[in-house]
């Protein structure tokens, strides 16, 4: 028998039924759930007369909403306060365990689930968001629904799912000191397209993926769905099970041996087969930023805002035009002469400890620059907030003219007070750029931490590889 | 769940690629909690010349005369040609909802974004992949003819154009058969309980960790 994938493995281990009709009824292990693309799904459940099969897989926080300053006020924009109290109701009447807003361990949904333990290797994970594929960093199977899916997990614990493809992304090589996760998983993107990973599961492997922390795993596969992939993976290691060991959602004692040996075969076999293989050198890489509307118009820092003109293909030179104008760019701009007026860091993909400290040593004691309108950081939960400021960071931050806010989803997608105006540009560690994400009319350049903070300190894009 | 059997209708063109959920229905307008009303929404902003909020009277809006919605000739558009990897982005069923509020009942692309994918079918939304070149073809027919309609038939996985031209489609036969029929997943699912329950038995000799 030809060897299996780590995907091959997780999901075999939950097919439930094989249907016969190319799809299977998958079991999930931990259902995440925020405020945003819940209720309709509770509501459904109510319609039904339907109760949550396992109550105790779920954990519920809202991130989408919430204020990240002065919190004890409440939420002041009505309709988003209805939708946060929607979710304490609805966790209240199925008994479900919720983080609340005031809760030291809300945060945003992708972020506390590690953190908690509540993610391990080898589960299913699934939750009302597209960047569920965060969970895969841990040799899980992550990936989001939509909010009839959500409903039938609550129902059923259970997803009808046709099986991916196997996609294997090998980076090999070391990464040079100034590229992070970021810049690696960006670099894929623009490499493969944000299509290049639909209909496949991937799975990151390479020694530059592996010399990865746990928490640039998930940064790395937190972005697989801007390659199009609903799932990104790498396979657990010692590094793995460190991470989760003594966390409060996860196993004890004799569970915990047993768990950890069944762990360490999270990998895909030697001889196991991928329906596609791509392979990349991680020297080759340098620092990222993207330049466009779609995760996959990204440059390395140095180079220059591409000419559509040089773009063979008229629907992509279209698109590319396209872009230019809502970005207000002109062709052949040098990347590091483009001023940002604001700077958010923050988001699912870059709010972790090792992101704020990694900003931290960026600031290098300068200041945010005069030209720079708002620049802000927004811890990824209530503890890593904690942390950082166990650390000091929050005072680095603070003198250096930046903002310390509270814990959520916030100008990521500007579904709460935080948002850009119109025409304003934004160097960001968020994992989308497309028009009026960060809000109507804004334009986002996706960037690590250490680029961000570097980038509100100068005004500008800066090659933190060359400030040595 | 609606049922879909066979549809004629006229055909809206979208003629730009990584058409983003955010881009179907801007983030404000997923504050709601029901799953109705979005339609007035779809494209937002695109659609209006002025910056969207929830609550707002939609027609008294400016509207955006370029805007292929806008334009008379497709106004009671039901099937939307879009180009590669329309729905990527955002697992925001709220899409589909939007699109399926303001009346169309099918898509006909050369690519999707899968959770897009997965949520338009569980909306009653026909999803049709068709080779690019084809697809490209459309849209020039569409643009040339006024009220160009396709007629869609599922059952026999056929699309026909006014010129009297077929093109087969493929699409999963589980997804079709669903379709077909307008049924209700967690329904069917709720008839496999004994083999999810047994499921969970083995389970729990296998991985105890995950059920304590």
């Amino acid at each position: 028998m030809a060897g299996r994938t780590l995907y091959d493995k997780i999901w075999d281990a939950h097919v439930v039924r094989d249907n016969g009709d190319g799809t299977a009824l998958i079991y999930i292990d931990r259902h995440l759930v925020h405020e945003v693309t819940s209720p309709q799904a509770f509501e459904g459940l109510r319609l039904a007369g339907r109760k949550p099969w396992r109550v105790d897989v779920n954990l519920a926080t809202p991130d989408h909403n919430v204020p990240t300053t002065d919190r004890s006020k409440g939420i002041a924009d009505p309709v988003s306060r209805t939708q946060v109290e929607t979710l304490d109701q609805n966790c209240r009447e199925f008994g479900i365990t919720e983080f609340k807003m005031e809760d030291l361990r809300q945060g945003i949904v992708h972020v506390i689930g590690p953190e908690q333990g509540a993610t391990l290797p080898g589960m299913t994970v699934v939750c009302g968001d597209s960047h569920t594929s965060t969970h895969g960093a841990f040799g899980a199977l992550a990936f989001g629904i939509g909010t009839s899916e959500v409903e039938h997990v609550l129902a059923t614990q259970c997803l009808v799912q046709k099986k991916s493809r196997s996609m294997l992304i090998r980076v090999d090589r070391k990464a040079g000191p100034s590229v992070t996760a970021k810049d690696i998983v960006l670099a894929i993107i623009g490499k493969i397209g944000t299509a290049g990973g639909t209909g496949y599961a991937v799975e990151f492997a390479g020694e530059a993926i592996r010399d990865l922390s746990i928490e640039g795993r998930m940064t790395l596969c937190n972005m697989a769905i801007e390659a199009g992939a609903r799932a990104g993976m790498v396979a657990a290691d010692q590094k793995t099970i460190d991470y989760v060991r003594g966390r409060p959602y996860a196993p004890k004692d004799m569970h915990w041996a047993m768990a950890e040996g069944a762990w360490r075969d999270l990998v895909s076999d030697a001889d196991a087969k991928f329906d596609a293989v791509v392979t990349l050198d991680a020297t080759t890489f340098v620092p990222q930023v993207t330049w466009g509307t779609s995760p996959e118009m990204v440059v390395a820092v140095g180079a220059r805002v591409p000419d559509p003109a040089r773009e063979s293909d008229p629907v992509k030179r279209d698109g590319m035009q396209k872009a230019l104008d809502y970005m207000g760019l002109k062709a052949n701009t040098p990347i590091t002469s483009i001023a940002v007026d604001k700077v958010f860091i923050g988001s699912c993909t870059n709010s972790r400890i090792e992101d704020l400290r990694a900003a931290a040593v960026a600031i290098k004691g300068g200041k945010v620059a005069s030209t720079v309108k708002l620049a802000m950081v927004v811890p990824g939960s209530g503890l890593v907030k904690q942390q950082a400021e166990q650390e000091g960071l929050d005072k680095i931050f603070l003198e250096a003219g930046f903002e310390w806010r509270d814990p959520g989803c916030s100008m990521c997608l500007a579904m709460n007070a935080d948002r850009l105006e119109p025409g304003e540009r934004c160097a960001s560690t968020s994992n989308r750029n497309f028009e009026g994400r960060q809000g109507q009319g804004g334009r986002t350049h996706l960037v690590s931490p250490a680029m961000a903070a570097a980038a509100a300190i100068a005004g500008h894009f800066i090659d933190i590889g060359k400030l040595g | 769940m609606e049922k879909f059997e066979k549809l004629t209708a006229i055909v809206a063109p979208i003629d730009r690629p990584n058409v983003d959920t955010d881009a179907i229905i801007p983030k404000q307008f997923l504050k709601s909690i029901k799953r109705t009303g979005f339609g007035p929404n779809l494209f937002d902003e695109w659609r209006y010349l002025d910056h969207g909020e929830p609550g707002m009277d939609n027609s008294k809006r400016k509207l955006n005369p370029e805007f292929v919605l806008n334009q008379s000739r497709y106004k009671d558009a039901k099937i939307l040609l879009a180009r590669d990897n329309f729905g990527c982005g955002s697992s925001r069923e709220h899409a589909p909802w939007a699109l399926q509020d303001y009346g169309f009942r099918a898509i006909i692309a050369p690519s999707y974004a899968d959770i897009f994918f997965n949520n338009s079918f569980k909306n009653g939304i026909l999803l049709i992949i068709l080779d690019a070149a084809i697809v490209d073809r459309l849209f020039k027919a569409v643009t040339a003819q006024v009220g160009y309609q396709l007629t869609i038939d599922l059952a026999a996985n056929m699309i026909k154009t006014p010129e009297g031209e077929t093109i087969s489609f493929e699409v999963d036969e589980f997804r079709k058969h669903r379709l077909l029929n307008g049924l209700d997943d967690i329904g069917l699912t709720l008839q496999q309980t004994d083999d999810i329950k047994a499921y969970e038995v083995r389970r729990r000799q296998e991985a105890p960790w995950l059920f304590s």
